[in-house]
């Protein structure tokens, strides 16, 4: 049978999205900035697509600026809020277990002379608060934190970073990660004291090459792009409107974050139990993880041949990491594991789709890939 | 005015008797590389053979790109085909030649004339074609010794030609005209390397790759695809035969000391190759080992791997510094798609502390614990294979 554990990595396109995608295609394929009566259809499809990207996240339309997805968002809101501060503080705080578009646009304004702070994690990758409150201090201009790891699924203290901003009498600007997040649980930047959120299209089963950033009214971040007037200059560029109304189709089909939750912890839960049955397995992420995202180690089975052996059998999983040779994952380093549970690693992330009856394939899966796979020491 | 391709052969002309074989080789090559780039008719004479595109939909400058990688051409150029007349060569020259020295300073003409009845001498036409190209070109100057562009002038039997500098071809024999050998192939930086030096020598590859899923994956079978398409880009098809390997590694694996792992799998890898090749009728197998590189590679170690061959196994990079053979797979566009990082058979049981020194003795004690012959057959008889070709 066909098991598709790697919604951490994409998402399977809902109906609504594809026709909403097919649909711009077809029958409002103007542009949005043109004058006549094919740009202002575009031009509503792409006001109404924002009113849902907005809606979703409780926020206003105008809050909402369309990007091409989770990569772009995190690099514009990271340089985009430290240029904008530059003359404010040098110090960025965030974390030691960001995703890359994060990570990498960190060291790169390190480079450039900002002071970059990356708090270490525990063993179940989590940050401590009280080390939180400590890094930010009245020259912090920006703090930028994921809200779920897409590596773990452990959920983030968010909402401290704006408390420790007031604390430390700091200007910063707090930005928010929000990929892994959006769709899967209960996400309002406002309530979570956030001027900048990242969300992206296909982890919420919209196209690909579609994501927005939130900038809460009155923050202001300096643009990456040059050249046009769309999206207030935050973001030029002819609008993808396809991909745009896909996403906007995908966010409102999707359903109560919290009631799916439940549905998505009892699979979760029943998961955790079978493989607890098998022996030489630990999970690595934490109990009270986003239970969308399982991370394990089955131990003295390297993650590449496990990988191969599942996708024989139609079961998709994946490393975690890059899937590269002798690389290994950095958050799972960043949280101290041995070396016999960074080299098993498996990523196992679930969508509403999942069901039973792939997770039953799932185990047995792995059940049977422990007998057959040559073991290393 | 036409455009052709005048191409000169390599050692070619030295190879007396044989030289007529030589040339049909390789123009059966370039006829066979330049198929799919469009209708092109090929003459020889006097060493040198002329490419000629035969109707408006060949595609001259992809064709260009392809003879500047075929083995057994020392060198080529693109030409204008003009009739033999004087008034005629001069004014093609001025304008096939424009765009080239509008951009430099000095230039000498040289001049050939295979025709001898054509009414001026080789010194005459180099004098006429210098003094007219000067005159409508006056920035330039004349400098035999040391001239930005050679501009050549070649009265032959049906046409004059006329070209700037001749560019370097790829050197080496025709493919093919050496034999046949089989490349074993992993997916690293080293074998497609040993391939093109081989095939550079005049042999037709067959590669034989070793594939262990789940402990490899489709990817790296992939990747050795990407590898050798781009590998046949100067060797013409290679036709690849893949090895089910996931048995043996296990047998090894769970029979063998860990520390002579490499070297057995080696000897399994040599018998089975040896088998395949000469169902092919390959004569020889290629691996792109170098001394010293790794465990498996020290002289010892390749003894014990050489002791179960029969054939004759080529080593090009025997000698050879790394750095050395990854100068060679850029140039050949091979080192990106090298190092793509995908598991491959010959690091899944890497043991830690492998033997540097095995002795012959030892290994084969060893291999007594595996049914050598049933895995070999077994392998030789799950192998498939599929045909390469970049074009």
């Amino acid at each position: 049978m066909e098991a598709y554990f790697d919604n951490s990595a994409t998402t399977a396109p809902c109906c609504e999205a594809v026709k909403a995608v097919a649909d711009a295609m077809t029958n409002c394929w103007g542009n949005p900035s043109s004058l006549h009566r094919s740009g202002n259809a575009a031009k509503e499809l792409l006001d109404s697509s924002r009113e849902s990207i907005a809606k979703c996240l409780s926020v206003t339309p105008e809050e909402i600026f369309f990007t091409s997805g989770g990569t772009e968002s995190n690099n514009l809101a990271v340089m985009g809020a430290a240029y904008q501060m530059r003359r404010m503080g040098r110090r960025i705080v965030s974390t030691a277990v960001e995703h890359s578009s994060i990570d990498e646009t960190l060291d790169k304004l390190a480079e450039e002379g900002f002071e970059v702070i990356k708090l270490r994690v525990d063993s179940y990758g989590r940050i401590n608060e009280r080390e939180l409150y400590s890094a930010v201090n009245s020259n912090t201009i920006l703090i930028t934190m994921m809200l779920v790891n897409n590596e773990v699924g452990t959920i983030m203290p968010v909402q401290a970073a704006k408390r420790a901003a007031m604390a430390a009498r700091s200007p910063a600007i707090i930005h928010c990660d929000a990929v892994q997040a959006f769709g899967k649980m209960p996400v309002k930047p406002v309530s979570l004291g956030v001027d900048l959120m990242t969300v992206s299209s296909h982890k919420i089963h919209g196209p690909k090459g579609v994501g927005a950033i939130y900038i809460r009214k009155g923050v202001k971040i300096k643009p990456r792009t040059f050249g046009g007037e769309q999206e207030k200059k935050i973001r030029p560029g002819t609008e993808a409107m396809p991909a745009i109304a896909g996403f906007a189709a995908a966010a409102r089909a999707l359903p109560d974050p919290q009631r799916e939750l439940e549905h998505i912890r009892m699979l979760r839960d029943y998961m955790v139990e079978k493989l607890m049955e098998l022996d030489e397995i630990v999970i690595n992420s934490p109990p009270d993880a986003l239970p969308y995202v399982t991370n394990i180690s089955v131990l003295g089975i390297k993650s590449e041949p496990m990988l191969n052996f599942l996708s024989e059998r139609g079961i998709c999983v994946s490393s975690g990491s890059a899937c590269s040779k002798g690389k290994k994952s950095h958050v799972l380093m960043q949280m101290g594991l041995d070396r016999r549970r960074l080299d098993s690693p498996l990523r196992i992330s679930f969508s509403r789709y999942t069901t039973v009856q792939e997770v039953d394939a799932l185990i047995q899966g792995i059940a049977e890939g422990k007998k057959v796979i040559r073991a290393v020491k | 005015m036409k455009e052709v391709i005048l191409i000169k052969n390599g050692e070619l002309a030295l190879k007396g008797l044989n030289r007529r074989t030589f040339e049909d080789m390789l123009v059966k090559n370039m006829r066979r590389r330049l198929e799919s780039a469009g209708k092109f008719n090929f003459t020889i004479a006097q060493s040198t053979i002329v490419a000629e595109p035969m109707d408006e939909f060949a595609d001259f400058d992809e064709a260009v790109s392809r003879i500047e990688k075929i083995f057994g051409i020392a060198g080529f150029s693109r030409a204008a085909a003009v009739e033999k007349d004087m008034e005629t060569i001069l004014r093609s020259a001025e304008e096939y030649l424009a765009p080239q020295l509008l951009g430099i300073r000095s230039f000498k003409v040289e001049a050939k004339r295979s025709d001898k009845k054509f009414p001026l001498t080789s010194p005459e036409i180099c004098r006429e074609t210098g003094g007219y190209l000067l005159r409508k070109f006056p920035h330039l100057v004349v400098d035999v010794h040391n001239p930005d562009l050679i501009v050549t002038v070649e009265v032959r039997d049906n046409y004059a030609y006329i070209h700037g500098t001749q560019l370097k071809g790829a050197g080496g024999m025709p493919t093919g005209s050496a034999g046949r050998a089989a490349i074993l192939i992993s997916g690293g930086i080293d074998s497609p390397v040993a391939a093109y030096m081989m095939a550079k020598r005049g042999l037709e590859l067959i590669a034989i790759h070793f594939a262990s899923p789940p402990y490899t994956s489709e990817r790296a079978e992939q990747k050795v695809h990407s590898l050798l398409k781009q590998v046949s880009k100067y060797s013409g098809r290679i036709t690849l035969y893949v090895v089910p390997f996931t048995e043996t590694q296990e047998q090894i694996k769970d029979n063998c000391p860990e520390d002579i792992f490499t070297v057995i799998m080696r000897r399994m890898m040599m018998r089975v190759s040896q088998i395949i090749a000469q169902r092919e009728h390959a004569g020889a197998l290629i691996t792109g080992e170098s001394v010293g590189q790794v465990a498996s590679q020290t002289m010892p170690a390749i003894a014990c791997t050489d002791a179960v061959c029969e054939m004759p196994v080529f080593r090009p990079l025997i000698g050879m510094d790394k750095d050395e053979v990854v100068a060679i797979s850029r140039k050949i566009d091979t080192f990106d798609i090298s190092i793509l990082p995908y598991e491959d058979c010959c690091t899944v049981f890497t043991p830690k502390h492998p033997k540097t020194r095995p002795t012959l003795d030892y290994v084969e004690k060893c291999e007594q614990a595996l049914e050598v012959d049933r895995l070999v057959k077994e392998a030789v008889e799950g192998t498939r294979f599929i045909h390469i070709n970049a074009y």
